[in-house]
This record gives structure tokens, C-alpha cells and sequence, in this order.
């Protein structure tokens, strides 16, 4: 079945905020394997003139589980999961996660469109503090494999 | 402490140090845990095979965190990367053995622009199969 495109532009209301913990961080980067101090050390990460450690570059992927916000769960948008691959993903940083953030994440469907049998769908999600300060515009294109319209050879 | 490589020292073409990361299973569980992403086909090779792939995959998003560590090395401080876009093009396959998937991780600069910035395409190839396309990190230099 193919998406509902009525889902265009439709917003999903913010995420409940998540507090992003220094023992996270290192629990990540340990999982990368990356040992950047940084990452780890607030010593270090005060000597490159962050307030404390700070996150690796691709952290926010865990707002989508741990804080979903629906933006692919509503029913009547016909996304069927077992279907889906991730196709492409960005972030856009404009500071760095640190330690102690209290983040939200606001998503938005740009996009939804056919290729070939797919359909591609854009997922563009503002991350912000509680206060509505800018930290990261993430977008992410899934592909949901076989579902495309067949009106056209 | 500024980043370790100067905006003045880079040329387009300049090529970054090249890094090797073994991909194993456990390091998927461990990936799973710490991002929360607990996908099956990640890690239960009955499913994955079920539902047509060869063999457990890797998380998309491992791969993709791996692949900024050959620019984060390189520059230091990691919080100079301001912007980073890839396209998956196809699933890391991680067997159940003792040496799982060798990811190759190379970058170069592509783009010098304003402010001390510098565009790096990154590659990342398993078994000479880039499994990233389009891979790019904008970084600011010191």
C-alpha cells in the first residue's frame, strides 16, 4: 500500500525532552569504538572551550528511539516497517551536543515521493533545547520497498 | 587547545589517514544497547535470513558513525564538524565468526570554502564495496 501523501508537511508535536547524560555519551562513543577525549574527559573537552564533554557527530539518532515522536508510527500514514531500509541521513549541527543538554526534537514529513517500485520518504527533524535554542537539523530518507503506485510501466 | 590541522596546511586533494575497523557481532549488540536501536536484523541471524538477507546487517547508522571517526581523528576536535550527509548503498553483512566485516574508511578534501571550512568526501568500503555513496563532512579548521 502505497503512503498517504496527504502526510506532506505535516508536523509532529515535540518530543518529551531528553536529557542527554555524560555516562551516555561515553556509552556511545565506547560503542563506536572512538576514544576521542572529548568525548569522554571534561577536562579535555573544557580545553577545546566546550562547557563539558560533548557527543559524537551522529548521537541524535537516539531522540528517534528513546524520545519517538511519531512521525513514521501514526497508523494513517500506511508505513509498513517491514518494508523500510534507511536510505540516507544528515546532520546539519549547529553546536554541538554537550553533556547536560535537555533536547527536543520537532519532525517534519517534507517529502514523499516514487522511485521506481519505492517510495522515498524525507523525515526533517528539528533538534532544540527546551528553550528553543537551534542545536541540529537532522533529515532522514527511508525507503519503504515495493509500495509505489503502479498506475504507469 | 584549537583543532590539530590549519586551514592553511590543506589543500584540495589533501588526504586524510586512512583507518580500519573490524565489525563483529558483539559489536552490533553493543551499538544496539548504546543507541537503542534493537532492529532484529541486526542481531538474530534466523530473522534476517527470513526476511531475505544474507546474514545479520550492521546498523546503517554504525557504519555511518564509524566513517566521521576518520575525520573527527583528523581534526581533533570533534565538535568542528558542522555538517554530515550520507547515502547507504548497501548493507555491511556481519557473519557469526571471528572476524566479521573490515570496514575501510578513507576521506579527502574536496572543497576549500569561507570561514575556515573545508568540505571531505569520505568513502567506506567493505571487501572493495563502497557501502557508503555521497558521503560528505563539512569540518572548520583552525
Amino acid at each position: 500500500m502505497p503512503l498517504n501523501p496527504e502526510f506532506v508537511g505535516r508536523s509532529f508535536a515535540p518530543s518529551a525532552p531528553y536529557e542527554v547524560g555524560r555516562e551516555h555519551i561515553r556509552e556511545f562513543a565506547a560503542a563506536i569504538g572512538d576514544h576521542n577525549p572529548a568525548y569522554h574527559d571534561a577536562e579535555a573537552a573544557r580545553a577545546l572551550g566546550h562547557p563539558d564533554i560533548i557527543a559524537p557527530p551522529t548521537f541524535l539518532t537516539v531522540l528517534g528511539f528513546r524520545r519517538p515522536n511519531g512521525a513514521i508510527t501514526d497508523p494513517d500514514l500506511g508505513l509498513d516497517y517491514s518494508r523500510l531500509v534507511h536510505g540516507e541521513q544528515g546532520f546539519r549541527h549547529h553546536r554541538p551536543v554537550v553533556a547536560g543538554d535537555r533536547l527536543i526534537s520537532t519532525s517534519t514529513i517534507t517529502d514523499i515521493r516514487v522511485a521506481g517500485r519505492n517510495e522515498l520518504m524525507t523525515i526533517t527533524s528539528e533538534i532544540t533545547t527546551e528553550a528553543g535554542a537551534a542545536v541540529s537539523t537532522v533529515t532522514n530518507v527511508v525507503v519503504i520497498r515495493g509500495t509505489a503506485p503502479q498506475q504507469e510501466g | 587547545m584549537a583543532a590539530q590541522v590549519t586551514y592553511a596546511d590543506v589543500e584540495v586533494g589533501t588526504s586524510l589517514p586512512t583507518l580500519t575497523v573490524p565489525m563483529q557481532r558483539w559489536n552490533l549488540i553493543q551499538y544496539a544497547g548504546a543507541s537503542g536501536d534493537f532492529n532484529i536484523i541486526h542481531w538474530n541471524e534466523r530473522i534476517a535470513t527470513m526476511v531475505g538477507l544474507p546474514n545479520v546487517i550492521a546498523h546503517g547508522m554504525y557504519t555511518m558513525a564509524l566513517a566521521a571517526r576518520v575525520v573527527t581523528e583528523w581534526v581533533g576536535d570533534p565538535g568542528a564538524l558542522l555538517d554530515y550527509q550520507v547515502r547507504f548503498s548497501r548493507p555491511v553483512v556481519v557473519p557469526d565468526d571471528d572476524k566479521g566485516a573490515l570496514l575501510l574508511i578513507a576521506g579527502r578534501v574536496e572543497e576549500k570554502l569561507d570561514d575556515q571550512r573545508v568540505v571531505v568526501v569520505i568513502t567506506a568500503e567493505v571487501e572493495g564495496s563502497g557501502v557508503l555513496t555521497g558521503a560528505r563532512a563539512t569540518v572548520r579548521l583552525a
